[in-house]
């Protein structure tokens, strides 16, 4: 997440780096220190400065404020009751919801899943991503078409992407089976989604072909960045196409790639919508995530205390993966500026 | 996507400054082979896409007999009941109002409160900024609950374009604030010195000149926003019942519903496509360069 290396002018404290602890300050912190020296002097004594300020970043603090931090204050508060949804807050049952979901088969299958999600997210798209990015690099006839054909499944909405899908892996009519069985892989019928242990499979699939596009267009973004005069001197060495790539391209790819890694590991924590499209998290919970879990527990059986309490547990995977990724992965693109900072002319 | 915005606070220059360099020495060339493997990833991008577009154009008889092959005859009515069913159209219409308000909330919201955090000088705006950077770490789906109880009970907004539309331009502030501050932070002193000088106000500044020239990042943070809400299902599942659902979840409805009409579901679903994807076209630069000034360091 943090490849800060060129902080904006007047930035103090890079956001990045800065997140672990962020502490959540109200408004009333906004106050201005009138005139600093040697800094912006404005029109006006210093109320008025205040006054400007509350006026501009009110209204976004406050919809953030009340629509994402008391909500999620309010998810730590519902996951220590037993609540159903309607009555007062009266039962409060301590960490009991957090024990009885940490020992729900579901739920910690639902866990595994979503890391089984995350490593194959990776191992797969990673070198598929690059090798196509790699290939795009080249001076191609078409070039921008391509790019532009890559992204399209990024662009549609999981549920629509989820939905033809859907159609396609079907038993009888899916024309997945019928291209597998002209290849001469498997015969039909397969019955992808409806099969526990093909399920998983499907999923990944699907999900890898929604997501590789991102990879792509991302890596090519960090491909951009690789200065030309480094290609030059590789020729004049006499390197070959594939030892520049790999002794030059690949690795000031790195800070890209980490990146979006990143945020493939956020994002396959979260999934939802495409599993709820074409599994509902079944066959037999073979395909459950933390999110269908948590829906199913919040909507289908009113189950509030215990839904929040997944939902902490979510947050708190996520955010134990984001600082640990912080610290021993990407810290490496905050202390080490050099190779990137020259892209940037 | 939203956090992967987050680095862009870094570059210190708007997203869209992001330059495409194709320079004459990019290593090698297009031969057969590399424009063979192009044309494979490309069917094997769009192919899912295509067959589900032209299965609308079949009927569920040449579905079952032929799962692979192309419509013959080429069948409309599919494709003319989709169009004429009111429902479709509602969704869409739901849809568009939902993804403008929140986008307006969101452009809107966040050019305010991006022009403090990096213009002004006062004690406590990196603690600010870093509550809204702090709600990168808060995905939506973690306090879904609460804001669904918060939303039908407590507002009573259940069921209508501003229940849906609030939280999700709530949700989508942080990833705005953060590409917005660094994008008004790049535009030099010199002209606000200038504005000022010749008896502007701050305020005056920031309509008059901050905000003309801010049209890039704007269209960028508004891109996303919409984008995001466009596709959005978690939240309009919860809140959202009968005539008031979005797009996709009248195209997982539609499919849930009529399972067995393949070639209807394509239709529907095709048609559901087409106003992400024209707006995607036209907007391709605009997203694509925003998500390059996510990873462009």
């Amino acid at each position: 997440m943090a490849d800060d290396t060129t902080a904006p002018r007047g930035a103090t404290v890079s956001p990045a780096t800065s997140t672990t602890q962020a502490p959540v300050v109200g408004r009333a912190t906004a106050r201005p220190t009138a005139r600093v020296a040697g800094g912006r002097r404005g029109p006006g004594p210093a109320w008025r400065k205040r006054a400007e300020i509350v006026f501009f970043v009110a209204p976004a603090l406050l919809l953030f404020l009340f629509f994402v931090v008391w909500p999620i204050v309010k998810a730590v508060q519902f996951s220590l009751y037993r609540w159903k949804g309607f009555g007062p807050l009266v039962d409060f049952v301590g960490l009991r919801n957090y024990v009885s979901v940490l020992q729900n088969d579901v739920f910690t299958d639902a866990l595994q899943h979503n890391l089984t999600i995350v490593v194959f997210s990776i191992l797969i798209q990673l070198p598929l991503g690059l090798a196509i990015a790699l290939l795009l690099n080249r001076r191609l006839w078409g070039q921008g078409v391509l790019r532009t054909i890559i992204f399209v499944p990024y662009v549609l909405a999981e549920v629509i992407a989820g939905v033809v899908w859907f159609q396609l892996l079907q038993p009888q009519y899916g024309v997945i089976d019928a291209v597998l069985g002209v290849v001469g892989l498997e015969g039909p019928p397969q019955g992808w989604l409806g099969t526990p242990d093909k399920a998983m499979i499907a999923v990944i699939a699907v999900l890898t072909w929604k997501y590789l596009g991102l990879a792509v267009i991302l890596f090519l973004a960090g491909l951009q960045g690789v200065p030309e005069e480094l290609y030059e001197a590789s020729q004049l060495d006499g390197a070959s196409w594939w030892q520049t790539q790999r002794r030059i391209t690949i690795p000031l790819l790195g800070p890209t790639v980490r990146t979006w890694a990143f945020l493939s590991m956020i994002g396959s924590l979260q999934l939802f919508d495409m599993v709820w499209i074409l599994t509902k998290g079944g066959p037999a919970n073979a395909t459950t995530t933390m999110v269908t879990f948590l829906v199913t527990e919040g909507t289908k059986r009113q189950n509030f205390g215990i839904a929040s309490a997944a939902s902490v547990i979510l947050f708190v995977v996520a955010l134990t993966f984001a600082l640990l990724y912080q610290r021993f992965v990407m810290r490496r693109d905050t202390h080490d500026p050099a190779p990137r900072k020259k892209a940037h002319r | 996507m939203s956090a992967g915005t987050l680095t862009s606070a870094s570059t210190g220059q708007p997203p869209t400054a992001a330059r495409r360099r194709r320079g004459p020495k990019r290593p090698g060339g297009g031969s057969p082979l590399v424009y063979g493997l192009a044309l494979v990833v490309v069917a094997l991008t769009v192919g899912p896409v295509l067959y589900g577009v032209l299965g609308g154009f079949r009927s569920n008889a040449q579905l079952a007999e032929t799962p692979a092959g192309l419509p013959s005859p080429w069948v409309l009515s599919n494709y003319s009941g989709v169009l004429t069913n009111p429902d479709f159209w509602r969704y869409t219409l739901n849809s568009t109002v939902i993804a403008l308000v929140t986008t307006a909330i969101v452009v809107v919201f966040g050019m305010m409160a991006a022009y403090p955090l990096a213009r002004y000088r006062f004690r406590g705006r990196e603690q600010l900024f870093l509550v809204f950077v702090a709600g990168l770490l808060f995905p939506a789906t973690v306090a879904i609950i609460p804001l669904f109880i918060l939303i039908t009970k407590d507002l009573q907004l259940g069921n209508t374009w501003w229940g849906v539309a609030l939280p999700q331009a709530a949700f989508a502030l942080p990833t705005t604030v953060i590409i917005l501050r660094p994008f008004l932070q790049a535009l030099p002193d010199e002209l606000e010195e200038a504005a000022l000088l010749d008896g502007a106000s701050r305020v005056g500044f920031f309509w008059r000149i901050l905000v003309p020239l801010s049209g890039p990042g704007m269209v960028t943070v508004g891109v996303l926003a919409f984008v995001g809400s466009w596709n959005a299902y978690l939240l309009p599942l919860l809140l959202l019942q009968g005539g008031m659902k979005t797009l996709p979840l009248g195209v997982a409805d539609y499919s849930s519903e009529y399972s067995s009409d393949t070639a209807g579901v394509f239709a529907f679903t095709s048609l559901a496509m087409i106003p992400a994807l024209v707006f995607f076209l036209a907007m391709q630069k605009r997203i694509v360069n925003g998500l390059q000034g996510a990873v462009k360091g």
